[in-house]
C-alpha cells in the first residue's frame, strides 16, 4: 500500500499541478494562442453591453464623432453570435443600426435600418475588411474575426509595458489590404495588447494599442483602444463605457423588430 | 399637421387631418407616462436646395423652368420613449420655404405614438412605412411617395412620403404579422407647376381631382407577414389600396383625375448568396375597376416581378443590379379601347437598373450613380451624385437627374427636365 501511494500520489500531484499551471509558450501552438485570444476579446462573458465613444481624427487632427450602443450574445459553442449596434449621434445617422450574425465558418449576414426611410436592408457580406462607419476599424475588427481566415506563427515572447506576451506573426490566405500581422498577445489575459499591419510593399500600414485594460465582472477587458493608419495619418480612439458582461440578453432582440425599434432596456 | 398652405383639396383632406390630429393626440395622452419618461431628444438641420434645369425647352406660363426647385428647409425633430420602452412617440416637422413656388409651407413628415407590448406593438399617426427588397423599384410597397422630390435631387429620404395610419405589428412563432389601416394620401407626382409634360389632353380643358373620401369604405388596409428561413427573409404581402397615381379621363367637358381602387398580393425573399445579396419580388395588381382592361384611362391590371443582386467588389463599395418587369394580363382590350393620340404601353415592360456606390476618404466623399434604362421602351434615367461631409453635422451634394431616349417612355417622357443640384445641409 505505501509504494502505491509513494509512487501513484505523486503521479496525481504532478497531474493537478501541471493541469493548474499557467500555459507557456511551449505548451501552445500560434493558433491554440490567437483562439485563446479570439475567445477573450470577443467572446468574453455569454453576452455584453457596452456605451462605446469613437472618435475618428484626420491628419490635420479634426475629430468626428461616433456614440453607440453594442450588444452582443454567443450562441452556445457553434462560434455563432449575434451583434447589434446602435448610433446616438451624430444627428445625422442618430437612429441608425445594424444587425450582424456572425458565423465563424462562413460569411456573415449583416443588415442595415435607415431611420428616415423606415428601411431595413441587408448588407452585401463580402466587405469584412471594409471601414466600420468611416473608421480605421474594419468590420472584422468590431465583431470576431475567423480563425480559418489566416496562417501564423509564434515568433518570440517577451514583455510589453510589464506584461508578458506572446508575439504571433498572421498572414491572411486570401490577399487582403494587409500582407501579415504582428500580434502582441497578454499570456496571461489573452488579450491583444497591440497589432501592427503591414502592406504588401512591406510598409507599416496600421497599428492598434490597446490603451487601457481592466477588468470587468471577472473578465479581462481593453476599455480604451486605439487603431491608427500609419500612411494617411488618420486615427481612431474607442472607449468602452458602461460594458457589462452576462446581461442575459435574449435572442430575439437580434431580429428586425428591434432593429427598426431600439429595446429600450439595452439601448440607453 | 399638414401644410399651412392648404390646396385645392384643401377642405377634404384637413377634416382628415383635424381628425388624424385628434385620435393621435388622445393616443399620445394615454401614453404619457413622464414619471419615467427617459427624456426626449431633439435634433434638426437647415437646408438649401436647388436645381438647374438643363434642356433647352420652351416652359409653358406658370412652369418654373430656369431652376424647377430652390427651397430652404428647416426640420426638427422630437422623439421620447418612457424607460421601459413601453411607449414611444416621433415627430418630425418641415418649416419649407419653397422658392420656386413662392410658398412657406410647414409639413408633417411624421408624428406618431407607439404603444408597446411583447407581443404586440401599435403605431398611430403619420408615419413612414417601406416594404419590399427593391432598390428605388417598388411592387409590394403600395405606400405613397414622392417622385418630385427624386427627379429634382432632394434627399431620397424625402422620397417617401408618411401615411396617415394605425400600423399594428404581432411577433409571433410561425410568423411576425404587419397590419397598416391608413387613409388615402396621393404621391407628389410631377406637375406642369416644375416640370416640362407631356400632355395628351386638350390644353383648354379644365381639371379637376376627385379624391378617395373619408369613410371606412375608402380606407386602405395592406399586410405583411414575414419570418426567417435559417437566414433567409421570406415575406407575403396583401394590399386593398387606391392607385396613388391619377386616371385622368375627359368628362362633361373637363379632365377629371381619380385615384381607382386597386389590389394587390404578393412576396419577396431575400439573403445571401454567391458572396452577396440576392432579392426576389413578386406581385399582382388587381386593377379592381377596370378588371377587363378595357377602360384606358385606368391601369390595366399587372404582374410585376423583380429581381435583384448586390455585391461588393473591392473596399468601400457596393454595385447593385436589378431586372424589373411589369406585364400588363389584357393587353389586347387595351390596345382596342386606347383612344388615337395617346402613346401605347408595351404588354411588357422592362427595365433593368445598376447602382454604383464608393466611398473615399473615411467615407467623407460619396460617390454613387443609379441608372434605370428602359429596355422595352429605349429610355433611360441617370442619377449621378457625389457627396462631401465636411463635418459630422455639415454636408454638401451636387449631382444630376438625366432623363433620355424614346419620348414615349417612363423616363424618356420627363427628357425636358434633366436638372443639376446642389444640396447643402448643415445639422443642429
Amino acid at each position: 500500500m505505501k509504494s502505491f501511494q509513494r509512487i501513484i500520489l505523486p503521479f496525481i500531484a504532478a497531474v493537478v499541478a501541471m493541469s493548474a499551471a499557467p500555459a507557456r509558450a511551449a505548451d501552445l501552438s500560434a493558433d491554440e494562442i490567437v483562439k485563446r485570444s479570439i475567445e477573450s476579446f470577443y467572446y468574453a462573458g455569454n453576452s455584453m453591453r457596452a456605451r462605446v465613444s469613437m472618435k475618428l481624427i484626420n491628419r490635420e487632427g479634426k475629430v468626428r464623432e461616433r456614440e453607440m450602443t453594442i450588444l452582443r450574445l454567443n450562441l452556445g459553442k457553434s462560434g455563432d453570435q449575434r451583434y447589434y449596434i446602435y448610433f446616438h449621434g451624430p444627428a445625422d445617422i442618430k437612429g441608425t443600426s445594424f444587425l450582424i450574425w456572425k458565423y465563424p465558418a462562413k460569411d456573415d449576414d449583416r443588415w442595415i435600418y435607415v431611420p428616415t426611410l423606415k428601411l431595413v436592408k441587408r448588407i452585401a457580406v463580402d466587405d469584412k475588411r471594409s471601414s466600420f462607419v468611416g473608421s480605421d476599424f474594419t468590420y472584422e475588427d468590431v465583431s470576431s474575426r475567423d480563425l480559418e481566415d489566416e496562417t501564423r506563427v509564434l515568433v518570440r515572447n517577451e514583455d510589453l509595458g510589464g506584461r508578458p506576451v506572446y508575439v504571433v506573426e498572421s498572414k491572411p490566405k486570401t490577399p487582403a489590404d494587409y500582407s501579415r500581422r504582428l500580434s502582441w498577445i497578454d499570456r496571461e489575459r489573452w488579450l491583444p495588447l497591440k497589432e501592427e499591419y503591414v502592406d504588401a510593399r512591406d510598409e507599416p500600414l496600421r497599428t492598434y494599442t490597446a490603451d487601457k485594460v481592466e477588468q470587468i465582472g471577472g473578465q479581462w477587458a481593453v476599455t480604451v483602444r486605439t487603431m491608427k493608419n500609419l500612411q494617411s495619418g488618420h486615427r481612431t480612439e474607442v472607449v468602452f463605457r458602461e460594458t457589462e458582461y452576462g446581461v442575459g440578453i435574449k435572442e430575439d432582440i437580434f431580429t428586425e423588430r428591434y432593429l427598426r425599434d431600439a429595446p429600450a432596456q439595452w439601448v440607453r | 399637421m399638414g401644410a399651412l398652405k392648404l390646396g385645392r383639396k384643401a377642405g377634404d383632406r384637413a377634416t382628415r387631418k383635424y381628425f388624424l390630429v385628434g385620435v393621435s393626440s388622445a393616443f399620445f395622452v394615454t401614453l404619457a407616462p413622464p414619471a419615467t419618461a427617459e427624456g426626449i431628444s431633439l435634433n434638426g438641420f437647415v437646408q438649401s436646395h436647388v436645381a438647374a434645369r438643363t434642356s433647352r425647352v420652351d416652359c409653358a406660363d406658370g412652369t418654373e423652368c430656369d431652376f424647377p426647385a430652390i427651397d430652404l428647409r428647416g426640420e426638427l425633430a422630437a422623439e421620447g420613449k418612457d424607460a421601459a420602452g413601453n411607449a414611444g412617440f416621433l415627430g418630425r416637422f418641415d418649416l419649407l420655404r419653397d422658392i420656386a413656388l413662392a410658398e412657406t409651407r410647414l409639413e408633417t413628415r411624421e408624428l406618431y405614438g407607439d404603444l408597446n407590448s411583447e407581443k404586440l406593438v401599435a403605431r398611430l399617426g403619420r408615419q413612414v412605412i417601406t416594404w419590399g427588397v427593391g432598390d428605388l423599384l417598388f411592387i409590394n410597397d403600395t405606400f405613397p411617395k414622392d417622385p418630385v422630390a427624386l427627379f429634382t435631387g432632394q434627399p431620397l429620404q424625402n422620397f417617401k412620403l408618411g401615411s396617415d395610419a394605425l400600423k399594428l405589428n404581432a411577433y409571433t412563432a410561425p410568423a411576425n404579422l404587419e397590419i397598416v389601416i391608413a387613409g388615402f394620401r396621393p404621391d407628389n407626382t410631377p406637375t406642369g407647376r416644375r416640370f416640362v409634360l407631356p400632355d395628351p389632353f386638350p390644353a383648354g380643358l379644365p381639371r379637376r381631382i376627385e379624391e378617395p373620401g373619408n369613410s371606412v369604405g375608402e380606407l386602405e388596409v395592406s399586410a405583411r407577414a414575414y419570418r426567417y428561413l435559417d437566414n433567409w427573409e421570406l415575406s407575403g404581402y396583401a394590399s386593398h389600396t387606391h392607385f396613388h397615381t391619377q386616371a385622368r379621363r375627359v368628362i362633361a367637358g373637363e379632365v377629371v383625375g381619380t385615384y381607382p381602387r386597386l389590389n394587390t398580393v404578393g412576396a419577396s425573399l431575400t439573403g445571401s448568396a454567391l458572396k452577396g445579396v440576392f432579392g426576389l419580388e413578386m406581385g399582382y395588381y388587381e386593377s379592381v375597376q377596370d378588371r377587363e382592361g378595357r377602360d384606358p384611362s385606368i391601369d390595366n391590371s399587372q404582374f410585376r416581378g423583380l429581381i435583384g443582386y448586390t455585391q461588393q467588389p473591392w473596399n468601400d463599395a457596393t454595385l447593385g443590379l436589378q431586372l424589373y418587369g411589369e406585364w400588363m394580363r389584357d393587353s389586347h382590350n387595351y390596345r382596342e379601347t386606347l383612344p388615337e393620340g395617346f402613346p401605347v404601353k408595351d404588354r411588357v415592360r422592362k427595365v433593368t437598373t445598376l447602382r454604383f456606390t464608393q466611398l473615399f476618404a473615411h467615407q467623407t466623399v460619396t460617390f454613387n450613380v443609379f441608372t434605370f434604362v428602359g429596355l422595352s421602351e429605349n429610355d433611360h434615367y441617370i442619377i449621378p451624385s457625389l457627396r462631401y461631409a465636411f463635418s459630422d453635422n455639415l454636408w454638401a451634394e451636387v449631382g444630376a437627374n438625366v432623363f433620355g431616349g424614346n419620348r414615349n417612355g417612363t423616363f424618356g417622357s420627363l427628357q425636358d427636365n434633366r436638372n443639376v443640384y446642389l444640396t447643402v445641409r448643415l445639422g443642429i
